[in-house]
């Protein structure tokens, strides 16, 4: 077990992979169905693509899911960048425990519970403030935003920790200002962090069930939400068709920034 | 981990001192997520234990104010009821479906670690480009969509669908198992979709870990399986319990897969607010579980919190 990578560890992480790829790539083949019975092979055909398309309860949903992921990821990553700077890189501050925990509760909380919570919260503020008026996009974002904020502040913090802090030191002593600092230095240097953290989000958000089905409100069904009505009646060969093509999206996307990773790895050195 | 040594040089004001000189700017910078998290985070949890602690009506919204302003006296009562609490300790469903989803996390976060294990493992011991490889493919599904992922499983799981077909058709079985809609499709639910959490944290202690101890412990003649128990598994704890807890906490309130795996006796506690809340508009109940959840979850996440500060 321990010297060399022995064959029983071999086959038990190829089970493990095996497990971990196997329903996908079912799912995949059967997206290419002609049967309209999910489970009986008849051929191969791009029919429940076409349906897919020309169904527009999904199409609208998608559109929908799309804007709020994008809106969502880009408060996020301004908003987790900065919280991640914060934790990183300011000398103690009073609240900086509370702030560090309020950044990581986020990542394991039940959704149930962080649906709910921001739910009575809008329905509170509307009762005292008439803000927000009603639910709609707009609560959907702002709890994407909550929850993909701290994704991005513990990728940016660990990128902060790894850096050297000297290049910030030398831009200090050369006279450089906090902001121009951040801009110029800091910044760029953790991009890439930034990046994945924008992209990590933009998936959450456009994934995400629980939280959109407590904070939407009617006639604002996220992609999501319309999957899962779907598929709570059974197995759709329209979803299959969907599924194939948001993990084909996704596995491009991150086969790409994968490759540009090491390519930017080799350049930088070790 | 958050800590960063100031230079030695004293003639030189570190980076923390002149951030000190602008403090102003850096209250502002502090403040915005701070009062984002506070906003959006924090008090969402003080409304719901408030709610929690009225009764529902029907009205909008479903719940009795807490305060009530009686215009003659001037007075405003403060109408407080623990009614939902007690509701809830007295009532054998509720604490069964806590003590289900307690049981159900704690078994998937197990079989999690035993398959993932091996995976984290391995790509640790691997040359460059394979573990570049076996990385992208754990975290490849770790980006694609949870729903779906829960979804495939539907469809191998059915009566008539993958899994059943090929144990029948190589004869272990003649009649199609019953594999949806029960606890074991459940189990399997979890531990499919939470494996990249677990394997990443593995990992990431799994590969700093000093392999030269391993062999001084098989030099000084431990079985491999002996130097494994007591040379890596310790040193792996911090990535054990990171990736349990990872696992293990959102697991206990999962909605999505026991709604779509489970049977319709497989309790699991949120599952039971999200029907105390869309079907029932039961607000102050489900805002009774929340908080209890809440309570009971308290623990591993500060848990999780000091094992973090110890280990990563």
């Amino acid at each position: 077990m321990i010297k060399g990578n022995s064959w029983t560890l071999k086959l038990s992480a190829g089970f493990g992979f095996l497990f971990l790829y196997a329903p996908i790539i079912a799912l995949i083949v059967y997206s290419f169905n002609k049967s309209q019975l999910v489970t009986v092979w008849g051929g191969w055909s791009l029919k429940w693509y076409g349906e897919l398309f020309q169904n527009e309860q999904i199409m609208n949903a998608a559109w929908v899911s799309l804007k709020i992921a994008l809106i969502s990821a880009t408060l996020a990553a301004v908003l987790g960048t900065i919280a991640g700077f914060v934790l990183s890189r300011m000398r103690k501050f009073r609240g900086k425990t509370i702030l560090s925990g309020w950044v990581t509760a986020p990542l394991v909380m039940p959704e149930v519970i962080t649906g709910l919570s921001l739910l009575l919260l809008f329905v509170a503020l509307e009762n005292m403030f008439g803000w927000p008026a009603g639910r709609g996009t707009m609560t959907i974002v702002i709890a994407h935003t909550t929850f993909c904020l701290a994704y991005v502040a513990v990728v940016v913090q660990s990128r902060l920790a790894s850096l050297d802090e000297t290049l910030e030191e030398a831009a200090m002593d050369l006279g450089a200002k906090p902001t121009s600092l951040f801009f110029l230095i800091t910044l760029p240097l953790i991009a890439p962090a930034i990046l994945s953290g924008w992209l990590l989000s933009f998936t959450l958000s456009l994934d995400d069930l629980v939280i959109a089905s407590f904070v939407s409100g009617p006639g604002n069904s996220t992609l999501p939400m319309v999957i899962f009505s779907k598929v709570r009646l059974g197995v759709t060969p329209e979803i299959n068709a969907l599924a194939t093509l948001m993990i084909l999206a996704v596995s491009i996307a991150v086969i790409a920034a994968i490759v540009i990773m090491r390519r930017q790895n080799r350049f930088q050195g070790p | 981990m958050m800590t960063t040594s100031a230079p030695s040089d004293s003639s030189r004001p570190s980076l923390f001192q002149r951030f000190k000189s602008r403090r102003l700017g850096r209250w502002l910078v502090i403040m915005v997520p701070m009062l984002w998290l506070a906003a959006f985070f924090f008090i969402p949890f003080l409304v719901v234990f408030k709610i929690s602690l009225s009764e529902a009506m029907i009205a909008i919204p479903p719940y009795s104010p807490l305060f009530e302003w009686d215009p003659d006296s001037a007075f405003a009562t403060l109408k407080v009821t623990f009614g939902n609490y007690l509701f809830l300790f007295e009532s054998r469903f509720y604490l069964d479906a806590y003590l289900s989803s307690l049981r159900i996390a704690a078994i998937s976060t197990f079989f999690t670690l035993i398959i993932g294990f091996p995976i984290a493992y391995l790509i640790a011991r691997s040359g460059p480009t394979m573990r570049t490889v076996l990385l992208s493919l754990v975290i490849l599904p770790f980006w694609t969509s949870f729903l779906l992922r829960v979804y495939a499983w539907m469809a191998l799981l059915k009566k008539n669908g993958l899994v059943n077909e090929v144990l029948m058709s190589i004869g272990l079985i003649d009649q199609p198992l019953q594999i949806l809609q029960t606890d074991f499709a459940v189990y399997l639910g979890i531990v499919y979709t939470y494996l990249p959490f677990m394997i990443l944290p593995l990992y990431t202690t799994l590969e700093k870990m000093d392999l030269s101890l391993i062999e001084a412990a098989q030099d000084l003649g431990a079985k491999p399986w002996r130097a494994f128990c007591l040379v890596t598994l310790p040193l792996a704890k911090p990535g054990i319990i990171a990736g349990c807890m990872l696992v293990f906490i959102p697991a206990v309130g999962e909605y999505v897969i026991p709604a779509l795996l489970g049977g319709s006796d497989t309790l699991m506690i949120g599952r039971v607010l999200w029907d105390e809340f869309f079907l029932n508009r039961d607000w102050p109940l489900a805002s009774a579980v929340a908080i209890v959840m809440l309570i009971v979850l308290v623990g591993p996440i500060m848990f999780m919190r000091n094992g973090n500060k110890e280990g990563l």
